[in-house]
């Protein structure tokens, strides 16, 4: 392996500016930063790599991304009203692979968040697909890996 | 009120906590009564442990648990199916740790004594300080007592209990209109959500057959349906209706058109699977077999409620374990067919995704009203968990057990019958 990890500065700036998105529920931008035939994946395995023919905790394609959106903002879902808000950071990028039309990165990614009085805490990588195209950078494929996916997860009210 | 002694080591009387309309609400929080159901009602059935599609072959097992006591459910060399306590029989360790996977032995971590697949010790390090104090015969891992039904797998501790069809009694019915969801193919599990709520098993256990809650509770994931599927779930005024079973056991019919999955095979084909049923067709399956596992892929219009632990829940197994007075584990169980067309088994679990597990459009929200019971079920000196719904207009069914509408509480009243039954059982002992 190379010791080079120069991860482009806009590509740091795009993941940060998601994650704020996602925390502050800005779902109506969140959902513009992604491409049509983009995929948002959170695998109970996460050593799969057949997310297609398996279970995962979310499989979302446009049309369940704007349906979960919905859902986490539209005041009936009770367990969603219940969630005040989150506040994640995401840090130790490392750059997988880039060429002219796409970039592959993978993060950490600590979130926070108070259910019922307790802070509960979710760490996981974070792998980033990103297409170049003439607006800046887009959403191909996001796959959240959380470190305990493999226990048993509380209620998740929000988007990892 | 109820004046019931609870104190440590006097024996626990839930005779006047368990009224045929109502609970107390003790029975959610008070940790001498849930010591008392692991030993009166966990150890003494019939509990679910595994499917048998989970462990195919030899060698194959899975880690699961019967009350609060972990045991493997394993597949020897002759195929035989053992459920034995994952403990070791030197000093206690757990021999597997594993959720599933495939061996050819059990060893102990801690001092290396090996046990074979159906639990017989094989071999321990140095036998030589053992010579004469005993036969490696006698410490095989404890074996419980195991049946199976429609591949089903079920232990128990109760060597004196009834075969296991006869504890299922009226519920085999309905297990087997539950097993042709897998569209003709051998029923498989496909994967599982595991979650868990802060809150007592019965609580889940009550829910499995409560459609009342279903509109409101759900009502996010009602408004992420097509029109044509959410006029499906807006079901409390149909001809729905919940029966009680025997043994505990009963079934909620919420969709009657979808109790069996084999029949009207010419009605239209729904909008949401209209795009399944054209890849179906696309891949040279006949019309019918087409027809055939889109019905199957919509899952079955019935939740059966097996007490204590396993629900056959329209498409999926719900499963939960008690863990403590106030927390209870879940697996939903994603099912579908072995060796079936990639695109229906794809679109089972993309539908078990939309409503289970963690981030499901539904089961956030059951939990979040679980765990609001569990916490505000304790206010007050007294109080009592009302389970009388319906109760003025039951019926009896064509099999002659009595049944109340779709959104009664028949079947948790089922289900604490025969609670009661067992937390009394010899309590002259």
């Amino acid at each position: 392996m190379t010791s080079n990890n120069t991860v482009p500065a806009n590509v740091i700036d795009f993941i940060n500016l998601e994650a704020d998105l996602l925390d502050h529920k800005s779902y109506e931008d969140w959902l513009q930063l992604w491409t049509d035939d983009g995929l948002y994946i959170v695998p109970v395995d996460t050593q799969e790599t057949d997310f297609a023919n398996t279970v995962n905790f979310a499989y979302d394609d446009a049309e369940m991304r704007r349906l979960r959106t919905a859902r986490l903002s539209g005041g009936e879902s009770v367990s969603s009203v219940a969630l005040d808000k989150t506040v994640r950071s995401v840090s130790r990028f490392r750059l997988l692979e880039e060429t002219e039309t796409s970039v592959r990165v993978r993060c950490a990614m600590t979130l926070n968040e108070v259910r019922a009085g307790r802070l509960l805490t979710y760490p996981g990588d974070v792998e980033f697909e990103l297409v170049k195209d003439a607006q800046g950078l887009r959403i191909r494929k996001k796959v959240v890996r959380l470190l305990h996916a493999g226990s048993h997860l509380a209620t998740v009210a929000f988007i990892f | 009120m109820t004046q019931v002694n609870l104190s440590k080591g006097q024996g626990v009387d839930v005779g006047n906590l368990v009224q045929e309309d109502k609970v107390h609400k003790d029975l959610y929080s008070d940790p001498h009564i849930f010591e008392a159901e692991m030993d009166r009602i966990f150890t003494k059935t019939w509990v679910w442990v595994a499917h048998e599609s989970e462990i195919p072959d030899v060698g194959s097992y899975k880690t699961s648990f019967v009350g609060n006591h972990p045991v493997i459910v394993s597949r020897d060399r002759k195929k035989n199916i053992h459920v034995l306590l994952n403990r070791c029989r030197h000093r206690g360790a757990t021999v597997c740790e594993k959720k599933h996977g495939t061996t050819r032995a059990f060893t102990c971590p801690y001092h290396g004594w090996g046990y074979s697949l159906d639990g017989e010790l094989r071999a321990l390090p140095k036998p030589e300080e053992y010579e004469g104090l005993f036969d490696k015969k006698d410490l095989p891992l404890q074996s419980l007592r195991t049946e199976s039904y429609r591949g089903l797998i079920f232990a128990t501790f109760n060597n004196d209990i009834e075969p296991l069809e006869d504890f299922l009694g009226g519920a085999k019915k309905w297990i087997d209109l539950f097993m042709k969801q897998s569209g003709g193919f051998p029923l498989k599990v496909l994967g599982d959500h595991r979650f868990r709520f802060e809150g007592n098993w019965k609580i889940q256990l009550e829910n499995t057959t409560d459609a009342y809650h279903f509109p409101i509770v759900h009502k996010s994931f009602i408004s992420s349906l097509d029109d044509q599927t959410s006029d499906i779930f807006d079901f409390l005024d149909g001809a729905g209706y919940v029966e009680d079973l025997g043994n505990g056991h009963s079934v909620m019919v919420m969709i009657p058109e979808l109790v069996d999955l084999e029949a009207n095979l010419d009605e239209p084909i729904p909008n949401r699977f209209k795009e399944l049923a054209e890849e179906l067709a696309k891949e040279g399956l006949s019309d019918m077999e087409v027809r055939r596992l889109v019905r199957a892929a919509t899952g079955s219009g019935f939740n059966l409620n097996l007490f204590p632990n396993l629900a056959c829940s329209m498409a999926f197994f719900r499963v939960l374990r008690p863990v403590s007075v106030n927390e209870t584990e879940i697996h939903h169980i994603a099912i579908g067919g072995e060796g079936a067309p990639a695109a229906f088994n794809q679109k089972r679990i993309r539908l078990h995704e939309h409503f289970q597990g963690p981030m499901g459009f539904g089961t956030p929200d059951d939990s979040e009203g679980w765990e609001r019971v569990q916490r505000g079920s304790v206010a007050g000196k007294d109080g009592w968990i009302l389970v009388n719904r319906g109760m003025g207009k039951l019926i009896k069914r064509e099999d002659g057990n009595v049944a109340g509408a779709v959104c009664s509480e028949t079947g948790m009243r089922a289900a604490y019958r025969k609670y009661k039954k067992m937390m009394t059982a010899n309590e002259a002992e």
